[in-house]
């Protein structure tokens, strides 16, 4: 039986396959409408997040099987102290896949031991959150046409973003992609990630305090928010939080074709006047979200011969 | 060296003075029926002090956590009261409750009877991971 509970457990041509069926998916969206008929997801929310789980729910739906769960951990017998092992197990009496959110790191894990069906991470605390960079590659791949021989831009906090971390992780497994990395100073990639990830793979990189100078060079621009708490002092945060918001005013520097993603809920750090820049990609990103997600259970669930 | 006592059964020699309870608490020696015999603090040239753990009995017993508990110790197997084989020691690819995971926010941290499992992360570096939450065995 397979389960997702970290990017790194697909094998490249798993992942590969996964992006293709994403991809027949919303090519012929009425080919999978009946392909989970009489199947049951349980979405196991143990902390509320409304946006993945209406989009595992959505995926499920559209694949014709239903579902069943909760939303948070406090109306759930979590909240009365059952463990995760005895939960999955009886969820698995009556679900044929679970999706689960946690906040404790390594909860889904602990749960595909017990629950006797595929297990989906959903997101497990700061951990990971392996369809959101699946649903990344997916756009990335839908947009540009490749996977590979792009400059990508990561803007904003790539200290404490794990989504970059995650994305830049899937892709060092591709030729040719160029990372630019910028953030405030006090916020850039962890050396772990310079080290064991982007140097081992030999990725070129740059890292800038300045988007507006890095933009004219992007492929696509992956922005994240810079949050408050982060700063050291409001000084600093009131000098340099315009420098990390993206205006149309600075898209007038970008590329005709650069994509602009990000992983959402977006705060200020995209003006709503991007939204209707057809470069901007970040709702077509939530749909994608759904589309693999649907690849994802499909595969898991094998019901595709 | 001598292996009076045991028939057949393991020798671990060159065991780190002091070392020997330990071994004994994480091998779960106080679980066998038969004779096991722990002689502490014999003088050895090569560690000046050391302990030797006997047990008379052919075991099935997983024997890696030695290779991360102490690479030093020699493992000897013994038929007829001779040493059929002496084993290396491998640092084990996988370690079941010898570590702890103090991340907070790990989910070992909440569920509980949880086996805490670490996994070898770089062999070179003897690092080890929490499988859970990843956080290594020492910063
Ligand atoms: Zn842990």
């Amino acid at each position: 039986m397979r389960h997702l509970i970290d990017i790194t457990d697909l094998s490249q041509p798993e992942l590969d396959s996964l992006l293709d069926l994403a991809s027949e998916i919303i090519e012929n969206p009425g080919k999978c409408a009946d392909a989970c008929k009489g199947k049951k997801l349980a979405a196991l929310f143990f902390e509320p997040s409304t946006r993945t789980r209406l989009s595992f729910e959505a995926a499920m739906l559209d694949l014709g099987g239903s579902v069943i769960g909760f939303s948070d951990g406090g109306s759930s017998s979590a909240a009365k102290g059952e463990s995760v092992a005895d939960t999955v197990r009886t969820v698995g009496c009556y679900a044929d896949i679970i999706a689960m959110r946690h906040p404790k790191e390594g909860a889904p894990l602990l749960a595909s031991r017990h629950a006797g069906v595929p297990v989906i991470n959903a997101g497990d605390g700061g951990h990971n959150h392996p369809t959101q960079t699946l649903a990344d590659l997916l756009t990335i791949k839908r947009e540009k046409g490749r996977l590979g021989s792009l400059n990508i831009g990561f803007c904003g906090d790539l200290k404490f973003g794990r989504t970059v971390h995650s994305l830049i992780t899937a892709l060092s497994r591709y030729e040719g992609i160029a990372l630019t990395l910028i953030s405030p100073k006090e916020l850039p990639v962890p050396e772990y990630l310079k080290a064991s990830v982007i140097e081992k793979n030999n990725m070129p990189f740059t890292e800038t305090v300045d988007m507006e100078a890095a933009l004219p060079e992007l492929d696509i621009l992956y922005m994240t928010r810079v949050q408050k708490e982060r700063f050291f002092n409001e000084a600093d945060y009131i000098r340099l939080k315009d420098r990390f918001i993206l205006d149309a005013y600075k898209m007038k520097n970008a590329r005709p074709d650069m994509s602009v993603m990000h992983p959402l809920p977006r705060v200020n750090e995209i003006s709503v006047k991007v939204d209707d820049d057809p470069r901007a990609c970040y709702f077509k990103q939530v749909l994608n979200g759904k589309f693999i997600r649907m690849a994802l259970i499909l595969t898991l669930l094998e019901v595709l011969s | 060296m001598n292996v009076d006592g045991v028939n057949s059964g393991i020798v671990l020699d060159h065991i780190q003075a002091g070392k020997s309870m330990a071994i004994y608490r994480y091998l779960h020696l106080d679980k066998l029926e038969c004779c096991v015999a722990i002689i502490k603090n014999v003088k050895s040239g090569k560690l000046g002090r050391k302990d030797i753990i006997k047990i008379d009995a052919e075991l099935p017993m997983n024997l890696d956590v030695l290779g991360y508990i102490d690479p030093n110790i020699t493992v000897n197997v013994i038929k007829n009261g001779e040493i059929a084989e002496k084993k290396r020691l491998d640092l084990p690819r996988e370690l079941v409750n010898i570590l702890h995971c103090k991340n907070p926010r790990c989910i070992t941290s909440a569920e509980q009877e949880i086996d805490h499992i670490f996994r070898l992360d770089d062999l070179e570096k003897q690092i080890y991971r929490c499988v859970y939450c990843e956080t290594k065995s020492k910063e």
